[in-house]
């Protein structure tokens, strides 16, 4: 066993045991922190597959962005444990069912006549100063640049109508336009009132 | 190494987007009641475009960005004919939208998007870019679904359509992934070559085909995909509707044309396909004729029969020559005249607050208005097919490319079927002329509308009396394209 394959092997252990950890443990915070650190394993992994632009990006987006919404998200909520557990047992033997198919499939696909290993041949290894980056950045901007544009549009799209279906004036809105705040002088606000003094009883 | 990209003809599309861009932000200085700046900038982008297309148009394909987009003549015909489609919609659904609020910026933002994505797709050579203009054109409609808030069945309308949309879609991307894992490449004519040479592996493309099929039949709303297409055109303002089942009918053929005809047209793919698109023509046609008898609301009754009206397309596609693409896609630029104008009239009779949905409320169309009744009279005849109408020649010549292509069985089947159709068209013209009217409000649309619908009508008869010159373009534009 090379250097390489047992690295590999230490971070599929901890990968898998992240993963069965985020499905087990009774707490969801505890799951959250476990999904992070199965990120970060994979990442690594993908690192050594010399992919080291999606191992920056599954960091980047998944454990810097979308884990902390979700930690915060979960920390928000005040999830009811016994009930989400309920009912676990009556779905065991279908839920075993399902995981027993899929490994079938998976012993199918990877062994079978249409896309097992032999068809799909290990890549020949990159020279040294190869930048995975760099070469993704130059792809995206000369030949991929008109779909890498269309799914721009395509974001555009969305602001315009995820604004046009959910932004409307409300009549009981408090929303104050800040420029008329701002010119607010005294004489709008304040009135001073002159009265003779009273005498307290 | 010096990367440039000749951008000429894609000059339409960088036009459209820069134009989007400026009408975002010009509308945000409009008020509402000058909103109709933001409605003439619509309407003067389109006819910019048209005038681009029309004037860099050749017979020579030309590619560009690294061979994923093409301009063809296919191509500039069918993007001439979505520009004329999208500025008649917004002609007939002005008055409509404005009495209903939805006369709104983004409303011609989206519809500018959503044709944006359609000649996105008309012009692919690449699985890629078809697949992102296909998103790009039903995410703008299913936002323009739900533009009407207060409405449920609007809403309810927009979820049906976005939910099963997307289940096309991952099927649509799922066959496409295997193609690519088949072939190894994306690029539509590179796949054509690569499969026309034989690839090791014909079970992983018939697999892929029977994904891609499943998928274009979900965006075209035939049978047995077909269950979005009534909720959808119901529950959508008129205005979306008529804007769903016409522009977009043309890009859906195009989409076609380039991934079934011109990636996978193999003769022993082509064999493959044929099987499958027979059935989805044969249910569509039973199903869409039969069950629209039995709808007494206008919009769900053109619904079916737009169910119906897709089987005769899938019929001239599958014939599989020259003949019947030609014939496919004078069928489809029949059917899109035809659905602008029925779909017109439904918003001329409509006023605030009232919707002219029902079959009822043509009853005696006839005393009210004669020159309506008579409008929607040639509509309907087109789309049942009766002879002097083109709608009877678009039929004419789809039978005569099945026939051709030796199924004299499913031409018999589709006349049959036709003429259970034409019974519910005629029972519209019956209301109109024969029946007492209960609504006396007047019909007063705006002049431009009252121009153009009777354009519409009358172009029925004269597209019907002289067929060829339209014939002959799409032939043409089909053959320097193939």
């Amino acid at each position: 066993m090379t250097f390489q394959t047992s690295v590999f092997y230490a971070f599929s252990a901890i990968l898998i045991l992240a993963a069965l950890g985020v499905i087990t443990s009774r707490n969801p915070v505890h799951a959250a922190l476990l999904l992070v650190l199965a990120f970060f394993t994979s990442a690594a992994i993908w690192m050594q597959l010399q992919a080291e632009f999606l191992a920056i990006a599954l960091v980047l987006v998944y454990v810097g962005a979308v884990m902390v919404l979700f930690l915060f998200v979960v920390m928000m909520l005040d999830i009811n444990l016994a009930r989400l557990r309920e009912g676990f047992l009556n779905y065991l033997p279908l839920g075993a069912l399902v995981a027993l198919l899929l490994v079938a499939e998976m012993i199918i696909i990877l062994g079978g006549r249409y896309a097992g290993f032999a068809d799909m041949p290990a890549p020949p290894p990159l020279p040294a100063g190869y930048s995975n980056t760099k070469e993704l950045g130059r792809l995206v901007y000369t030949e991929y640049v008109y779909p890498f544009e269309i799914a721009a549009v395509i974001l555009l799209v969305a602001i315009v109508a995820a604004i046009a279906l959910t932004l409307r004036r409300r009549k009981q809105s408090k929303y104050i336009d800040p420029a008329r705040q701002i010119n607010v002088r005294r004489e709008d606000r304040v009135r001073i009132v002159s009265m003779p003094s009273e005498k307290r009883d | 190494m010096p990367y440039i990209t000749p951008l000429m003809p894609a000059y339409p599309e960088l036009f459209l987007l820069v134009m989007v861009c400026v009408i975002l932000v010009v509308d945000l200085f409009v008020s509402d009641d000058n909103r109709i700046v933001t409605y003439a900038l619509t309407q003067f982008a389109l006819a910019g475009c048209l005038a681009i297309t029309f004037l860099t148009s050749s017979a020579q394909p030309a590619y560009t960005f690294s061979g994923m987009f093409v301009d063809d003549l296919m191509s500039d015909v069918l993007k001439l004919l979505v520009y004329a489609g999208v500025m008649m919609m917004l002609v007939y659904s002005r008055a409509y939208v404005a009495a209903r609020g939805l006369f709104r910026g983004e409303f011609f933002m989206l519809v500018l998007f959503a044709t944006l994505g359609m000649m996105i797709m008309i012009s692919a050579n690449h699985l890629l870019t078809l697949y992102l203009g296909l998103e790009l054109q039903a995410l703008s409609l299913y936002s323009m679904v739900a533009l009407q808030r207060d409405s449920a069945v609007a809403t309810e309308a927009a979820m049906k359509y976005f939910v099963l949309g997307a289940l096309a879609s991952g099927m649509l991307l799922y066959g496409m992934s295997m193609l690519y894992g088949a072939t190894g490449t994306l690029e539509i004519t590179r796949l054509a070559e690569i499969i026309f040479y034989g690839v090791a592996r014909d079970v992983v493309l018939v697999f892929a085909l029977v994904f891609i099929v499943a998928g274009l039949g979900f965006k075209l709303g035939a049978v047995p995909f077909h269950m979005w297409v009534p909720d959808v055109y119901h529950g959508a303002p008129t205005a979306v509707t008529l804007f769903i089942g016409s522009a977009p009918k043309l890009a859906a053929f195009a989409f076609i044309m380039r991934l079934l005809v011109q990636g996978l047209g193999a003769e022993r793919l082509v064999e493959e396909w044929q099987q499958m698109l027979i059935v989805m023509a044969v249910l569509s046609l039973a199903i869409g004729n039969i069950t629209a008898i039995a709808q007494t609301n206008l919009k769900r009754m053109l619904a079916y029969s737009t169910i119906g009206h897709m089987g005769f397309l899938l019929l001239g596609i599958l014939s599989g020559d020259l003949i019947g693409y030609g014939a496919g896609m004078f069928y489809v630029v029949v059917y899109v005249l035809m659905n602008l104008g029925s779909f017109g009239m439904i918003m001329v009779l409509s006023r605030s607050g009232f919707e002219a949905e029902n079959l009822e409320d043509f009853k005696g169309l006839n005393a009210r208005n004669p020159w309506y009744a008579f409008m929607m009279l040639l509509l309907m005849f087109s789309m049942a097919g009766v002879p002097p109408t083109v709608g009877f020649y678009a039929k004419l010549s789809v039978l005569q490319a099945v026939i051709n292509a030796g199924y004299v069985w499913l031409a018999v089947i589709a006349v049959l079927f036709s003429l259970i159709g034409a019974f519910y068209y005629l029972r519209l013209v019956k209301l109109m002329y024969f029946d007492a009217s209960q609504d006396t409000a007047p019909i007063e649309p705006h002049g431009d509308v009252r121009m153009l619908m009777s354009a519409n009508g009358l172009a029925m008869l004269v597209f019907g009396i002289m067929p060829e010159p339209l014939m002959a373009l799409c032939i043409d534009s089909i053959q320097a394209s193939l």
